[in-house]
């Protein structure tokens, strides 16, 4: 062992600090943490941990029936120094001894301004009445896609009907979509979950670029299918399976980056479902190799939609990059019809840390550009847009509908909503919750009945509370808010961000 | 009757089932202390497991159960058909007969000598519960305590 190692093990980040009076010496703990943190001295009848293998992910806080174990930071620490905060020396020390790249899972977790927490809303006093969302019908009903530049109509025998063809759309009945996760990143009771919940809430789950399992096609009628540039179980079954397809350019995790499943998690019916032999690396490249251009990009929409006869909308999905607006100007151009744009704070299964860190701007300031630049452009109506990355409760939902979104993409509340403890330990693959690992003994422990109800629940609640801001507002649809910025107001913003933001300060 | 049904693909191996019944058929029924009795109860529930599966295994309360055919005794008892199937410490002489018998393997040996000899142990459907300490305690929903027949 060399020093090395001894400073990566004793500078541990988390204690097991366990009250060794209230130990009954159950094990549950010993056969709860995947890690091996807590180890039975048999001997000595007595539960011990290695502090240095906690990944503070709790799991054995949560299960152990005597309260006996509290997780706690080390709070061993370095001297004090502005630029030489301990994760930067920690790094530092890991990369000396093993000369890899850091990875990790989750959002980016860097202190960057969350813009929701600086928008306020508006609500009704005295001149125009507000409306209570338990006695008067409250629409949350969102509607995805291409809409027509005019409506036109004919009547034929005096019977009015429309004679504008429209295009097709995904019908939401509310605003939040589970964002892509693909399985093999999570597991099958994970994406069972998913289906079960959005098929319960009369929403859609996204596939992400891991095929779709055979047992979940039955739920396609709440599923968005996503080809990504590994083409991972892309076939004809497939694209007809959802209700609608979404071309994965970038993850706001890691934008620009592509992925990799590692071998160890292309278990058997992960390899059937992605259609690649057992137990080798799933290698997403970071560019799609048949899209160097928009016109490329438009050649790929239309062969999808050529593919499934113009009966599913198309959705691209691109990271939150300083161009982003025009970027996204193009993409409906190119004819998609749903653009989903994932901000800095997106989750993902496994990224480079520096990358996750440092990569992408906020989805607020991402959002209102691209919101504003369709509108000058003359085109919003032409595409809807999905925001995605570091929604936390439904107050940043409704602000960013008023900020110009059509709805949004949900993945990390939704992980937590069924366990996730948010240890950015996605990338092992041992997921003591259960969720992002495939290995069997550890995946039963996203039981997906629980998960379903947690996750219908979550949409459940979070929709009631949107209903409550609308009432506030005194509106009853959640289309008189969308894109209403004159509803938002700003605290302790620059003038610069309110004119990207697109809103007043308060007191305006 | 209802009876405690495992579910094996939502077994997690937590094994809290088996503190769970530990704790309901001790003296004190008091977790700490229920640890520290001497002789320790045992618990009525266990899991098996091998590799990632793994489920609890209670007494089925069989409809024709061969542990009361098999008792020489007596011991082993139910009041009627929808009662469950009880063991009479006092009268068994730990023959172990019933645990030949047991198709299920959910009988074990209780040799701690606490009523001065050996007797066998079982789920008892935790009388004086609404539901099974097992059932109430599992954390993933692998244990029904239902009527299924």
């Amino acid at each position: 062992m060399a020093v090395g190692d001894l400073k990566t093990n004793n500078y541990c980040d988390f204690i097991v600090d366990r009250e060794q009076e209230r130990c009954i010496q159950c094990q549950v703990c010993v056969r709860q943490c995947p890690y091996g943190t807590n180890i039975y001295k048999e001997a000595d009848n007595i539960v011990v941990s290695d502090f240095s293998l906690c990944t503070g992910c709790h799991r054995c806080e949560a299960m152990c029936p005597t309260g006996c174990i509290t997780i706690r930071r080390n709070t061993s620490q370095f001297r004090e120094h502005a630029n030489w905060q301990a994760a930067d020396i920690k790094n530092i020390y890991k990369q000396a001894e093993t000369g890899g790249v850091l990875l990790t899972g989750i959002g980016c977790d860097k202190d960057y301004p969350i813009y929701w927490d600086h928008i306020l809303l508006d609500a009704c006093q005295v001149t125009n009445p507000s409306i209570d969302p338990l006695r008067e019908p409250m629409e949350l009903r969102t509607f995805l896609g291409r809409k027509p530049d005019t409506l036109e109509f004919e009547e034929k025998a005096g019977k009015i009907s429309l004679k504008t063809e429209l295009a097709p759309q995904l019908v939401c009945d509310i605003p939040i979509l589970f964002s892509a996760m693909s399985y093999g990143a999570v597991n099958l009771n994970f994406c069972e979950a998913l289906a079960r919940a959005a098929e319960a809430s009369g929403t859609y789950y996204n596939t992400g670029e891991g095929g779709l399992h055979r047992t979940l096609f039955k739920y396609g009628k709440n599923t968005i299918v996503q080809v990504a540039s590994g083409r991972f179980g892309v076939d004809k079954a497939y694209l007809d399976a959802g209700v609608a397809i979404e071309i994965k350019i970038g993850q706001g995790a890691k934008p620009g980056i592509g992925g990799h499943l590692p071998g160890e998690k292309v278990s058997k019916e992960v390899s059937l479902t992605r259609m690649i032999p057992i137990g080798t690396d799933a290698l997403s490249p970071a560019p799609h190799h048949d899209i160097y251009s928009i016109e490329d990009l438009r050649q790929l929409i239309y062969a999808l939609k050529e593919a499934t006869d113009y009966t599913k909308p198309v959705s691209v999905k691109i990271s939150a990059v300083h161009n982003a607006a025009a970027i996204a100007s193009g993409i409906v151009r190119a004819g998609a019809d749903i653009v989903a744009i994932d901000g800095v704070r997106g989750g993902t299964g496994a990224a480079p840390t520096m990358i996750r860190d440092n990569v992408g701007i906020p989805i607020e300031l991402a959002l209102a550009a691209v919101d504003q630049r369709l509108r000058d452009e003359g085109i919003r109506n032409q595409a809807s847009i999905i925001a995605a990355g570091g929604f936390r409760n439904s107050s940043d939902i409704i602000k960013a509908i008023a900020l110009g979104a059509d709805a949004v993409y949900i993945g990390t509340p939704a992980m937590i909503a069924v366990g996730c403890t948010v240890c950015q330990k996605c990338y092992t693959g041992k997921c003591p919750w259960g969720i992002t690992t495939n290995d069997p003994y550890l995946a039963k422990r996203l039981n997906p009945d629980i998960g379903a109800e947690q996750l219908t629940n979550l949409l459940k609640a979070w929709a009631r509370e949107i209903k409550e801001f609308m009432g506030a507002m005194g509106i009853n649809a959640i289309e008189s808010i969308r894109g209403n910025r004159e509803r938002l107001r700003g605290v302790n913003l620059t003038e610069k961000e309110l004119k990207i933001l697109g809103i007043k300060h308060a007191g305006e | 009757m209802k009876r405690v049904y495992p579910k094996e693909d939502a077994c997690i191996d937590c094994k809290l089932c088996e503190v769970a019944c530990l704790v309901e058929h001790s003296e004190t029924k008091d977790i700490f202390k229920a640890y520290r009795e001497t002789p320790r109860t045992l618990s009525k529930a266990f899991v098996e497991e091998d590799g990632p599966n793994s489920i609890s295994i209670q007494c089925r309360h069989c409809t024709d159960a061969p542990c009361i055919d098999a008792c020489i005794t007596g011991a082993m008892q139910r009041a009627d058909d929808d009662s469950p199937v009880i063991i009479d410490r006092d009268k068994c002489v730990g023959c172990w007969m019933c645990i030949m018998a047991c198709p299920f393997g959910a009988i074990q040996m209780d040799v701690r000598k606490k009523d001065k000899h050996k007797v066998s142990s079982k789920c008892d459907l935790c009388p004086g519960r609404n539901i099974p300490a097992c059932v109430e305690i599992c954390p993933n929903r692998a244990l029904f305590f239902e009527d299924r027949e």
